[in-house]
């Protein structure tokens, strides 16, 4: 057997799979995107736009979801950074393994248990009541896109910490050194030294949170308790509930869409950032 | 620095904190603590829908992480030595599988194989020739299996393929020097280098597919797997039977975790 034969036959297995099981599927909700509902939900074979044309009637989802995603990654963002930077930068190598790895447990762990917990902490026997007893009453927390930007920051800071931890790290100290041995203020060392090197890190792990929170259905779910709702959970609605396949391809098939717009855009920004940076980066 | 370091941690922590804490309640009420008891341990253990939906999510896991880790190795293997509009192909279907939502993911398996089936299922009934005992395709453990192997396989490639891109081409080419065969090369050279990689893959398939709530939603048909059981009991209200499998959960991943953090090690040292 040639060589090149027995690649083919090694990703044949896979190859095979990725068609039936990705290909296959997405071709659907293409195609399906196109059709009408059913009398009695499901899919009807059609050619129409009408399915695109109603889009503005889930026009609030879309809405929540576009405001919260990048709000969401952008605060874990501001609150993973400082948090990276110390371990990364300032802690003993003794003890920065083990941090770093505590950090990341929570994200083992299953998202659904750790962002049902936030039900109690929000709800009117947690934060509100301990509010109450200092004399602030009527303050409601759950279900409001405060309680869902808690449940992002918190389900998804591990996943924003990690890459620019891996980045911080790798960063050569005598860089540092040197700045302010050229007299840079730590500020000035940070913003002009740190900061920009450790863009890829901050680049990847918006990237990650911002991919995911596209499609977050659980956090809302828990915790927005149906008054603050992303596009998500519109299609656990339209696919589980109403049944209308139609409706439901069409939003799923716009938000995938959206998703390689941002994404692409995000990319060429951060290339042309970085391709900026380089004369730096070779100083 | 090292104060907000501490809230960060306490942030993290103190949602687990007290799911383990209200598991230990002895009232039947979630939110208000009225003493320690185990009971919640014991009603969750003996409780024949909690135990069903653990079965059905250990075998899925279980299953999914071995063929993952299998089909993936053997796609990073064979895509080292591919070139050309093929190789591309490929790179993109993998990227595509990474990036779309998990949500789109459930939704498109969805509608794609209950239209195949609901075609497929006359044609069987035809060919067994009796209507009533002919065997029909549904959605499942099967269904649920192949959309997380799916997923995760490429998840594996991806990793396997980083850690094939840091070895010695010449290691390969020293073994096929002295005569080894292509297998004997993969078997006695790559494959024990490439092992943590493999092994980082089963462990994160296993626990991706274990954790999936949004996939099964849509693609387990009538089957239950724990994170769904847990979401619909979540819907009805948080008991304590709820935090006590919820802390059961936590710890088995936490050992799971450390048990492979252990394995890396030792496989690092040798």
């Amino acid at each position: 057997m040639t060589q090149r034969a027995r690649n083919w036959l090694l990703i044949a297995p896979s190859g095979a799979l990725l068609l039936v099981m990705l290909v296959l599927p997405l071709s659907f909700v293409f195609v399906f995107s196109f059709g009408e509902r059913g009398p009695s939900g499901g899919y009807v074979p059609a050619f129409t736009l009408e399915q695109y044309a109603n889009l503005p009637a889930r026009w609030t989802a879309f809405k929540n979801t576009l405001i919260l995603a990048p709000l969401g990654t952008l605060a874990a963002l501001l609150i993973a950074y400082p948090l990276a930077y110390q371990l990364a930068v300032r802690t003993s190598p003794k003890w920065k393994t083990l941090l770093l790895v505590l950090v990341i447990v929570p994200f083992w762990t299953s998202i659904l248990i750790r962002s049902y917990a936030w039900i109690y902490i929000l709800g009117g026997q947690g934060i509100p009541a301990l509010l109450g007893s200092i004399g602030i009453e009527n303050v409601r927390l759950i279900y409001t896109p405060f309680a869902v930007t808690i449940g992002i920051i918190y389900g998804y800071l591990p996943l924003m910490v990690f890459p620019i931890y891996v980045a911080l790290d790798r960063l050569d100290m005598r860089l540092l050194e040197a700045s302010s041995d050229l007299g840079a203020r730590p500020a000035t060392t940070f913003l002009r030294v740190t900061l920009p090197l450790s863009v890829p890190g901050v680049a990847t792990g918006c990237m990650l949170v911002f991919i995911l929170l596209m499609g977050e259905f659980l956090i809302p779910a828990l915790l927005g308790g149906g008054k603050v709702f992303f596009v998500g959970n519109a299609l656990v609605d339209l696919f589980l509930q109403s049944r209308n396949w139609a409706y439901g391809s069409a939003v799923a098939f716009t938000l995938i869409v959206i998703m390689l717009i941002t994404v692409t855009i995000y990319m060429r920004l951060i290339a042309r950032l970085q391709t900026g940076r380089e004369d730096v980066a070779v100083m | 620095m090292r104060l907000y370091s501490l809230v960060v941690y306490v942030f993290l922590y103190a949602p687990i904190a007290i799911i383990a804490l209200f598991s230990f309640n002895a009232g039947r009420h979630a939110s208000d603590f009225q003493g320690f008891s185990v009971q919640w341990y014991g009603r969750a253990l003996n409780n024949p829908f909690v135990m069903d939906a653990l079965e059905t999510s250990l075998i899925v896991a279980f299953i999914t992480a071995t063929l993952a880790s299998i089909l993936g190795t053997l796609a990073a293997v064979g895509l080292q030595g591919l070139r050309g509009p093929a190789r591309a192909i490929f790179d993109a279907l993998i990227y595509i599988a990474v990036m779309i939502p998990g949500i789109v993911i459930g939704i498109a398996t969805l509608i794609a194989l209950v239209t195949v089936f609901d075609v497929m299922n006359p044609w069987i009934e035809n060919l067994w020739g009796d209507a009533e005992g002919a065997p029909r395709l549904s959605m499942g453990r099967g269904s649920l299996i192949a959309a997380h192997t799916m997923f995760t396989m490429a998840l594996v490639i991806i990793i396997v393929r980083a850690r094939l891109g840091t070895l010695e081409k010449s290691l390969g080419e020293a073994s096929a020097d002295l005569y080894a065969t292509p297998l004997g090369t993969f078997r006695q050279v790559t494959l024990p280098l490439i092992a943590p990689a493999v092994l980082a893959g089963f462990l994160l398939s296993f626990t991706f597919s274990f954790d999936d709530f949004i996939i099964a939603f849509f693609v387990a048909g009538s089957e239950t797997t724990l994170p769904i059981y847990i979401f619909s009991s979540i819907r009805r209200g948080v008991t304590p039977e709820i935090n006590a499998i919820g802390t059961m959960v936590m710890l088995a991943s936490l050992l799971l975790l450390i048990v492979a953090q252990l394995i890396l090690r030792r496989g690092d040292r040798k």
